[in-house]
């Protein structure tokens, strides 16, 4: 198991270190042209692009660039030349908005998901898991922000009702209460598109794991069928959630939920990059892109290991 | 006739019994020919299909539209213009003030349910002013069911083609790494865990925005920033590995089969062991991810574009249509109703129809779309 930890370490440090390459690829030579002129941003002076261009070493070989660009974003030097603020500091201060919508809309992802895929699977063919099925669908067919945007003009800001607040983010540590209403609208935006996601891979996956020869055999010893289900089927079939489960959670955490923080106005990592768009201001960009895929790669470990734990079968040796 | 069979057992005999059966009883039936006779039972996936092709066919007919219908085009704007709607003139675009959150009537008195806007468009005028603007206007005086029906080509257009991209592209590293293996596989899978350290939509925001200032500049390929082939190549990259993946592991096991050895041993080279050999028999799977990558990929596209990293204004897509009509909402909620309404219909007609392709096709594959 030890070796297995470390072996999947270096790899991790390694993809890191490749994300941070790609990262490099993706902003200063994919898009072709001067990368100065894109990284002082609209409102640059041509004196402006001529000192990115000495302190960013874009008149340097690219490893010197690459080099530069590394050293900027892992020492917080990154600069937004746009608003003039450091970018580091900015993602710092979206964290813990990002956080609580990422730990509050994954419980109730999972929660309604696992019970979602259970009933219709346990229900399957019936008319209840023809009903769900179609609501999974139309679920995942729902543009995440276009849902934001039409249930806060519904039920935030008078469209029917005003029973949650108008958008925006309060600390928990000012009002816990306060910090609960707010965010109790987007966490369920969010979660809308998980819960039809993983109803409908569990519910695949249980009734895979249906038809298995052990839980024929437990259903021969005269087990009750809760019990088969829970502590049989449900035990196997929701291993490939843990997966889902780590990967997206990294990922909404990692600045994945733009779109939600963007429509509620949380002030998170995601619309902090969001904002960053309309004025062509790419280092925030640059950063929350590393930040984000950090955070992918950390969670992958941990998966990993979990995975290992849970299901013997893949045990590492 | 049997017995013949029995004593001189060869090559033909087979088919020899095959021509005394009289035709109607015994009749080959290809894979594709079960699958479709799997399909046409399910109504609801066909209604599906049939839900798309109708969006598809009616914003193709967008310019027949605009030009006879609306009488205007998908840019024009009529701020100051006048419309006849029952016999009453009005104004396509009223000067704004405070406006009552609930009731979107002019407020009397200032207060906390009031809130300043700077254009007041007009609204849905359904068919009373014979034509124009079916579905209202946006902030700036252009005909939003127009806008609609040309940002659905922009969409569709981005969807389909960033499939077909994602799609090839994804077969040919699938193929390449499940039949060469060993150091090619290594390379591409690698490659494809590294595009998975990303989430998807942030992965868009990068590169949209990257070349959104800019464009791209590449040698012979000139791309400005608001091209509409910018978005497209952004997602159809963007996708690759999620559909690359699943089929690299398909073509993995076939490539252990007998008829791929029975082909080697022929003296059957790469290539056509690759494409004729081993293509078709992915191809089901690839049918099914092209379907349910289109859906994917016109909700990624709305995405981008909503954040202002995909299709860039004053081109029409669904997705720039909802940011426009999000500044309006609660004046003029249909400016970002219609649009996304839009965006559900289409989605969810591929998604049912992928779902029932799925189950046709082959009953028991879990070919699945991660996003």
């Amino acid at each position: 198991m030890l070796s297995f930890l470390v072996r999947r370490l270096i790899g991790a440090v390694l993809v890191c270190i490749a994300v941070t390459f790609i990262v490099f690829v993706i902003f200063i030579v994919i898009p072709g042209g001067d990368p100065a002129e894109r990284i002082g941003g609209k409102l640059a002076t041509p004196q402006n692009i001529i000192n990115i261009r000495h302190d960013w070493g874009f008149d340097r070989p690219f490893y010197v660039q690459y080099g530069v660009m590394m050293q900027k974003m892992l020492s917080g030097d990154l600069v937004s030349y746009t608003k003039g603020q450091n970018v580091a500091d900015q993602i710092i201060q979206g964290i813990p908005a990002t956080f609580s919508l990422t730990i509050g809309a994954s419980i109730i992802w999972l929660f309604f998901g696992v019970l979602v895929g259970v009933i219709s699977a346990v229900k399957a063919g019936k008319l209840s898991d023809r009903v769900i099925t179609v609501l999974a669908l139309v679920g995942i067919s729902m543009p995440v922000f276009w849902l934001g945007i039409v249930a806060r003009y519904y039920l935030a800001e008078g469209g029917l009702v005003t029973w949650f607040p108008d958008g925006g983010y309060v600390a928990f540590l000012t009002n816990p209460f306060s910090w609960f209403y707010h965010l109790m609208l987007p966490w369920v935006v969010l979660a809308v598109l998980y819960i039809g996601f993983y109803g409908r891979v569990l519910r695949g996956n249980v009734l895979d794991t249906v038809n298995e020869d052990y839980v024929r055999t437990a259903k021969a010893k005269g087990l009750a069928p809760n019990r088969i289900m829970v502590k049989h089927v449900l035990r196997t079939s929701l291993i490939p959630i843990v997966t889902l489960f780590g990967l997206d959670f990294a990922a909404v955490l990692g600045g994945g939920a733009i779109l939600t923080e963007t429509v509620f106005d949380l002030h998170g990592v995601g619309q902090y990059a969001a904002q960053s768009i309309n004025d062509f201001d790419l280092p925030p960009i640059m950063g929350v892109t590393l930040y984000g895929a950090f955070f992918i790669v950390i969670f992958s470990v941990i998966v990993d290991l979990l995975y290992a734990y849970l299901d013997p079968r893949i045990r590492p040796t | 006739m049997a017995q013949r069979a029995e004593s001189e057992f060869t090559l033909d005999t087979a088919s020899e019994l095959a021509s005394a059966e009289r035709s109607t009883e015994i009749r080959g039936r290809s894979p594709w020919f079960l699958a479709w006779r799997r399909l046409r039972r399910n109504w609801v996936a066909l209604g599906s299909l049939c839900v798309f092709f109708a969006i598809v066919i009616a914003c193709l007919l967008a310019p027949v539209y605009a030009k006879h219908v609306a009488h205007t085009g998908p840019n024009a704007q009529h701020v100051l213009e006048q419309i006849t709607v029952n016999g009453e003139s009005r104004q396509v675009v009223s000067s704004g003030g405070y406006i009552d959150k609930k009731s979107g009537k002019p407020c009397v008195i200032s207060g906390p349910e009031c809130t300043l806007i700077s254009a007041i468009p007009i609204g849905p005028q359904w068919f009373s002013a014979g034509g124009r603007f079916v579905l209202g206007a946006d902030a700036i005086g252009r005909d939003v069911a127009v806008r609609l029906l040309y940002g659905g080509r922009t969409s569709l257009f981005v969807g389909i083609v960033s499939s077909a991209i994602c799609t090839l592209l994804a077969i040919v590293l699938a193929l390449l790494a499940g039949y060469f293996g060993g150091s090619t596989d290594f390379v591409i899978t690698r490659f494809f865990d590294l595009f998975f350290a990303f989430p998807v939509v942030l992965l868009g925001i990068a590169l949209g925005a990257a070349l959104a200032v800019n464009g791209l500049h590449w040698g012979p390929i000139q791309l400005e920033g608001s091209n509409i082939w910018i978005p497209t190549l952004i997602i159809s990259y963007v996708l690759i590995p999620y559909v690359g993946r699943p089929l690299r592991g398909q073509v993995l096991s076939l490539r252990e089969k007998e008829f791929i050895e029975a082909s080697v041993a022929q003296g059957a080279r790469p290539w056509r062991i690759m494409f004729v050999e081993l293509l078709p028999n992915i191809a089901s799977s690839v049918l099914v991810f092209f379907t349910l990558i289109i859906a994917n990929n016109i909700v990624l596209e709305s995405a981008l574009s909503f954040l202002g990293a995909g299709v860039q204004p004053p081109t029409a897509s669904w997705g720039t249509m909802i940011a426009d009509g999000q500044q309006l909402i609660v004046t003029r909620p249909w400016l970002a109703l219609a649009p996304g309404i839009a965006i559900v219909l289409t989605v969810l007609s591929l998604n049912v129809f992928g779902d029932g392709l799925r189950d046709a096709l082959d009953p028991r594959a879990k070919v699945k779309i991660e996003h």
